[in-house]
């Protein structure tokens, strides 16, 4: 048992109702910055998404043509695997849905690829029927490049390193590849409120 | 180095707080007692473990200002605004409290009188506490090492160890020391006056020629820039040895 | 172009003694992707994360990656290709 330090608490903890903080979470007033590696700078005009389909179907969009789609602003809750929970946090994005809409069937998961080399997989079920965005807007202002600027996946209902910052790519096949942090032995999943944080929880 | 190397296990031990004394408005050095321990080398550091009663932990390393003395070990906190660790540590930690730590810990961003000179330290912040160990080391055992010290401070009340630094200049021979400040400077400072850059090491840091070995200590940025404009100028990139603190310090 | 972000290996440095029992910043390292020598101490070494992440200064190859799983240490040897230790 650990020496208790009288009067040390966690800084800027803020209270909220238990009902959205998954077990295990604490709810923090920042927005840390964690990170695999160096942050990539990506200038909008070398900037694409592709998505490519298990059959080989392949759109690619530039950032015009992303910008050029229908975009929303959503509220939600992040959940980080490192305990912190973030409520109520803004964003401008692209559904997923409306990149992926007129694919028939792409595969059952999703491998996203970032610039910098990171990736991460999903079920495909999880990334659609309006489940996660392409966000490149956060509280008001452009994606800070920190935060996955100029553009990120966003999929709010599994811990955040499901959504990909600097993502460029969207692999859809029909086999489950483990991304970056799955490989190192988190969870496939990574649903907060099952507190899937390693793999076999 | 390997007279640190032997195996032992690093675990953490219960320290004591024996004294502190206030060295600026925001920093602070804490004396704890550590039983059992071994020894360190100046620019080694210890990680000290916080628990809170929910039973939230917080882990952060410091490092150690003062050569060894039996089991006394010497750390200068300076409070970061919005920190977790270093307001504890700076504002609330009392004599006789006891604080988990582990240590010593470093084999790369270390000197001893042995490994020689010309010695060049530059430090931003609180980055200069492990380069400061180094001082004192070249001066409590008397080595001859040509020491040059240049520290980089917002203001002159955040200098940290100003007096002793000053008297050290003043009185031990082969060590200079150079303050810079980069926001404000009180009347009539005759110190330098901006970031450190190319142009300041040039001409105020042992040269090339003189093959020094440079250590760098302080907040990232800071870090980066002093890093580069060293290799930048010329020198071995294998003599200049970093410790990052992080964007904001520590 | 990238803005780094990273700290030194000693900021791993307590980590990687506790598990090795010995000093290790200044163990000697081959990155498998480029075949560079570097200390552990002058890797980059990225903390901010749900893991540890050890890169290859030259070419930002991840070399190790260690996760913390309730009380385990684990240490993903990832494309480290060797790293020296006292005999």
């Amino acid at each position: 048992m650990a020496l208790i330090n009288r009067g040390f608490r966690r800084r800027n903890r803020v209270d909220a109702p238990p009902d959205r903080v998954p077990p295990g979470q604490y709810v923090t007033a920042d927005f840390p910055v964690l990170s695999a590696g160096p942050t990539p700078r990506v200038r909008l005009e070398e900037w694409s998404l592709s998505v490519s389909t298990a059959a080989g179907q392949e759109t690619r969009w530039s950032w015009e043509e992303l910008s050029s789609l229908p975009s929303e602003t959503i509220t939600v809750d992040i959940h980080c695997v490192t305990k912190w929970s973030k409520l109520d946090t803004v964003w401008q994005g692209v559904s997923v849905d409306d990149l992926v809409g007129d694919m028939d069937d792409p595969g059952a998961f999703v491998l996203a690829r970032s610039y910098g080399g990171y990736t991460t997989n999903l079920p495909t079920s999880d990334i659609t029927g309006g489940k996660a965005w392409v966000a490149f807007g956060y509280d008001g202002e452009p994606l800070a490049a920190e935060h996955g600027g100029p553009a990120r996946l966003l999929v709010p209902h599994l811990y955040l390193w499901k959504s990909a910052k600097w993502v460029n790519e969207l692999q859809f096949s029909n086999s489950d590849r483990r991304g970056f942090w799955e490989s190192y032995g988190y969870h496939d999943y990574g649903d907060p409120w099952m507190e899937q944080r390693y793999r076999g929880d | 180095m390997d007279g640190t190397a032997l195996p032992r296990r690093l675990t953490w031990v219960v320290a004591e707080v024996v004294s502190s004394v206030d060295e600026t408005r925001r920093a602070r050095s804490i004396v704890l007692r550590c039983p059992g321990w071994p020894g360190h080398l100046a620019g080694q550091h210890i990680d000290i473990r916080l628990t809170a009663e929910d039973g939230y932990q917080a882990q952060r390393s410091y490092s150690i200002a003062a050569p060894a003395d039996g089991e006394y070990v010497v750390i200068t906190v300076e409070l970061i605004e919005d920190g977790e660790v270093s307001p504890y540590l700076v504002e609330d930690l009392v004599m006789g409290d006891r604080i988990e730590v582990r240590g010593p810990i470093g084999g790369y961003f270390v000197w001893e009188p042995s490994l020689g000179g010309p010695l060049q330290l530059i430090g931003g912040g609180s980055g200069v506490v492990p380069l400061m160990a180094m001082l004192r080391a070249r001066v409590s055992a008397d080595s001859q090492v040509p020491v040059r010290y240049l520290s980089s401070a917002r203001s002159l009340d955040r200098v940290l160890f100003r007096s002793e630094l000053a008297r050290i200049g003043r009185d031990v021979d082969g060590v200079e020391v150079l303050h810079t400040l980069t926001r404000t400077r009180p009347d009539g400072w005759d110190g330098l006056e901006r970031r450190v850059d190319a142009d300041m090491l040039q001409s105020h840091a042992f040269a090339v020629s003189e093959r020094p070995t440079c250590f760098v200590c302080g907040p990232t940025p800071f870090v980066e820039a002093v890093s580069s404009a060293l290799v930048a100028l010329g020198h071995d990139p294998g003599r200049v040895k970093t410790e990052r603190f992080g964007p904001t310090g520590g | 172009m990238t803005i780094e972000s990273h700290r030194d290996g000693n900021a791993l440095g307590g980590v990687l003694m506790s598990l090795f029992g010995v000093e290790m910043t200044h163990r000697r390292g081959c990155c498998g992707g480029c075949g560079a020598i570097n200390t552990l101490g002058e890797m980059h070494i990225y903390v901010d994360a749900p893991g540890d992440v050890v890169r290859c200064p030259s070419c930002q190859t991840v070399l190790m990656v260690l996760i913390r799983i309730e009380s385990v240490v684990r240490i993903n040897l990832a494309q480290l290709a060797w790293m020296e230790m006292p005999d």
